[in-house]
């Protein structure tokens, strides 16, 4: 019998069902994961995604792109083909695509994390045959602490900066990332300023009734004064860039998983690194894969070949599929929508 | 041991100076003297001989974290540091160990002894009772190659800062053959006079690259103008009747260069010399490949003395008759120089030849012809200047000549290390030999990081095939590869070696077919080689 799904040079496509998932090239119809452009991206003829991903989807690739919307766990059929979503824990409305026809299930997980984040549903395993993992993250090397502590380690910069007079610039891409720190700092600390590419995807969450705490937008009229002791969240092509003179004096830290090493941090050239990931760390894909219990599994973008040849010791069916997908801060888009 | 795992990661956190200054200044305010001389041995590279074989710690650490031995290595490679690995890759420890770094030190020195049984239990106990904090500087306490960000320079000044001396003061007390284990903080650094020790050298001057035209610097008369000889820099040390030979990175290399055991008689007590240490057949110098098979070796053969015969060619005198000359003009030590090369009568001991010529025009053709001499160029000196510490601005120029270069296609790729460990930047270059690409040199710097995502995002899309971290790659891209010299070699496939090469820009208005051919490399070895 034919694979339920199989990988085209377009993208990851369902001949029973005739669709893509999260395909690179233009095509009639696409599922998407989630709203990061390197899985949404724009010429599609039709969309299929979650109800939240939605809004930024429109505001990213046009109002008037023909899209429909579904639940977590809601059923759509696609000839003989059932087409459900699931929670993947990576960024709001990030969803795993479970396919199932007959007794035939695959699941493709897009980007996912195991673990917890005040911004979006948590990662839910979805029992499978065929598991379509990303491996960004596919060392073991990378661990991620509790995120309470992380949290505590920017907060402590953050006041600490703000001791000193100056300005707290964190960097982290505009959807997902700037949100999620959002919600998890202490704004007790002080305000919360942001980039206009960050300021940009706040609004078009709040209006689709998204509750964010409350941001100010840096523009040409503010006043570096008014920054003093503020965090400023933006997205990392910020940094380097003439948009930072409008900060005055500040401190700049970049959160990403690929702080965990010391070579990548002081690559970055930032004052700090904070090790916080939207992807799963070593720990996490191996649990999230065994959780499926499935014995295929296909590994997409990230230590592709290394995670794999470690699956197939553990005794599973894995191989490497070559993808168009990026890893942490390579699906931020590379022109920042506004300044 | 906290203390100076703290100190770590303050200089870590950190790019600016003035705060990696203000970190060292608090350490050793705070710190015990006996842990202080300890942290300024590892910042000089004086670490004890690794007490354990590196290999072995790869094993120990994939077996503590339950991963297989490849998994470990592969992981490894993308870190591309061993202690940090270690410390990423091991469990979280349960219990904590608090020990001074001088304890640390004593008990690593005295692992070198024993069995390797031992060893693995020390090591593997210690693992599990520190932070990963202080388990990775454990493991560069074992491991070396301690690069904390803090240069020598601002070492020194930190020092100069915390005991209220001269910077240049702390520089020399700092150099020479000290050893942590023999000597303490009071009498390295807080002692009266700078430590009597015979061997020690004085901190060498270095030249500044001349970017502008050279005549910007004034009239060619105002400099001292010589060949920059393509050697390794040495400062002679003639005291107490003996002798010590040290290069510029700091090591005392006295009984790999046999040849200049003649100064002991022909040079008289109380004289530092500084010169070129190069391979030279009595008329003219060597090419720098001759020195090469020199540079590695401990013990040298008669053949090896008769194939690679060394001399000193000096340019600059410290110490005559045992007072320190550095203040004194370049002109004066120059004319000491002469003299003192001149009575050693030492066909050892030549003096690098003043370039007598009138303008800048004269002496660009002459330097346009170094490669001839095995130069690399010219070097200007003021002649008003006096012999300063490092690297600085002004007095001393290198004026190199351009590099050579050459188009080439980029064929293979590899992830680098450190800072670019997540990107594809160690690359192999080819020429066209017919229809066929010979790869002929690899180089892994020149671009900025912006090209180099660009480069590795075009490599992740057009990898042809993988062969463990190596990928084959579309032959699209074209880069322009300068390199200082080429020579025959047999090691390499393609039949040449090329010096210092580097990435110099990338061609983007030049398609892959337009890319040098072999021939053309051939060429330029029949022209320099």
């Amino acid at each position: 019998m034919n694979p339920l799904l199989v990988f085209r040079p377009e993208g990851i496509y369902c001949p029973a069902g005739d669709f893509y998932i999260d395909p690179w090239k233009p095509v009639h119809k696409a599922v998407i994961t989630h709203a990061h452009a390197d899985h949404s991206r724009g010429g599609m003829k039709a969309y299929l995604a979650h109800h939240d991903s939605i809004p930024v989807m429109r505001h990213r690739l046009g109002s008037d792109i023909k899209v429909q919307g579904a639940g977590y766990g809601e059923v759509i059929r696609i000839n003989d083909v059932e087409v459900s979503l699931h929670p993947a824990g990576h960024i709001i409305g990030s969803a795993q695509v479970r396919v199932a026809r007959h007794d035939e299930v695959w699941v493709v997980s897009g980007d996912y994390k195991t673990g917890p984040d005040h911004s979006c549903a948590p990662f839910e395993p979805v029992r499978c045959h065929h598991f379509i993992t990303e491996s960004t993250f596919g060392l073991p090397v990378f661990k991620w602490k509790p995120q309470e502590e992380v949290f505590d380690e920017i907060n402590r910069w953050w006041s600490q900066t703000q001791a000193e007079g100056k300005t707290a610039l964190i960097l982290a891409y505009s959807l997902g990332k700037a949100q999620r720190i959002l919600q998890s700092v202490d704004s007790t600390i002080g305000p919360v300023f942001t980039h206009g590419a960050v300021e940009n995807v706040n609004q078009v969450l709040r209006q689709a009734k998204h509750t964010l705490k409350p941001t100010t937008r840096i523009t040409r009229e503010t006043n570096s004064d008014e920054l003093k002791g503020a965090l400023v969240i933006a997205p990392p092509s910020a940094l380097g860039t003439s948009w930072t003179k409008r900060l005055g004096d500040f401190s700049s830290a970049v959160a990403s998983g690929w702080m965990q090493v010391r070579g990548m941090r002081r690559r970055r050239n930032a004052d700090r690194g904070f090790v916080l990931s939207d992807h799963a760390d070593w720990p996490g894909l191996n649990e999230a894969i065994e959780a499926t219990g499935a014995e295929h599994i296909h590994v997409t973008h990230g230590y592709t070949g290394i995670f794999s040849n470690w699956l197939k010791e553990k005794g599973y069916n894995a191989t490497v599929v070559e993808t168009e997908y990026g890893g942490e801060e390579d699906d931020e888009p590379t022109k920042t929508d506004e300044v | 041991m906290k203390a100076f795992a703290r100190l770590f990661v303050a200089l870590d956190q950190t790019t600016k100076t003035n705060a990696r200054l203000a970190a060292l200044r608090s350490f050793f305010e705070e710190a015990d003297k006996k842990d202080a001389i300890w942290c300024i041995a590892l910042l000089t590279h004086r670490r004890p001989k690794r007490p354990v074989k590196t290999p072995l710690l790869h094993e120990w650490a994939a077996e503590a974290a339950e991963i297989p031995l490849w998994l470990f290595e592969e992981t490894y490679h993308v870190v591309g540091d061993l202690a940090e690995t270690i410390s990423l890759i091991l469990p979280e420890a349960e219990k904590r160990e608090e020990k001074t770094l001088n304890e640390r030190m004593l008990e690593l020195i005295s692992l070198g002894k024993k069995e390797e049984a031992d060893k693995k239990a020390y090591i593997t106990s210690t693992w599990s009772h520190l932070s990963r904090q202080e388990c990775f500087v454990f493991n560069k306490l074992i491991t070396g190659g301690f690069r904390m960000g803090v240069s020598a320079r601002n070492l020194t000044r930190a020092l100069a800062a915390h005991t209220g001396q001269d910077v240049n003061v702390i520089a020399h007390r700092l150099m020479g053959d000290w050893r942590p284990e023999t000597t303490t903080f009071e009498a390295l650094i807080e002692s009266e006079a700078v430590d009597a020790d015979a061997g020690k050298p004085y901190p060498f001057y270095l030249a500044y690259p001349l970017e502008d035209k050279p005549s910007v610097l004034g009239a060619p008369g105002d400099w001292i103008i010589e060949d920059k000889w393509d050697g390794i820099r040495g400062q002679i040390i003639r005291r107490n009747g003996e002798l010590f030979v040290w290069s510029r990175g700091e090591e005392l290399v006295t009984d790999k260069y046999p040849e200049y055991s003649s100064f002991l008689t022909s040079v008289s007590d109380g004289t530092v010399i500084d010169g070129e240490i190069i391979c030279h057949d009595g008329k003219a110098p060597l090419h720098f490949g001759v020195l090469q098979k020199r540079i590695g070796r401990k013990t040298v053969s008669r053949k090896l003395l008769e194939e690679a015969p060394v001399k000193l060619i000096a340019y600059d005198l410290l110490e005559y008759q045992g007072k320190d000359l550095r203040e004194i003009p370049q002109h004066d030590r120059r004319a000491l120089l002469e003299n003192v090369v001149e009575q050693a009568n030492d066909s050892c001991l030549l003096i690098s030849p003043v370039v007598n010529l009138p303008d800048w025009a004269q002496l660009e053709a002459y330097r346009a012809k170094a490669r001839d001499r095995n130069s690399e160029g010219l070097m200007l000196k003021r002649r008003s200047a006096s012999y300063k510490v490092g690297r600085k601005r002004g007095d001393w120029w290198k004026w190199k000549i351009e590099p050579l270069v050459i188009d080439a296609v980029l064929i293979y790729a590899m992830r680098g290390h450190g800072r670019r460990a997540n990107l594809y930047t160690d690359y192999t270059f080819a020429v066209w030999k017919g229809k066929e690409l010979v790869p002929f040199t690899k180089a892994y710097s020149g671009l900025t990081d912006k090209e180099f995502q660009r480069v590795d995002a075009f490599i992740k899309k057009n990898t042809i095939d993988r062969f463990g971290p190596v990928r084959s790659v579309n032959p699209e891209l074209v880069f322009e590869i300068a390199f200082e010299g080429i020579r025959a070699s047999n090691r390499h496939k393609s039949g040449v070696a090329l010096r210092f090469p580097r990435i110099s820009r990338w061609r983007e208005d030049k398609p892959a077919h337009e890319a040098n051919t072999f021939q053309d490399l051939i060429r330029m070895l029949e022209a320099y080689g």
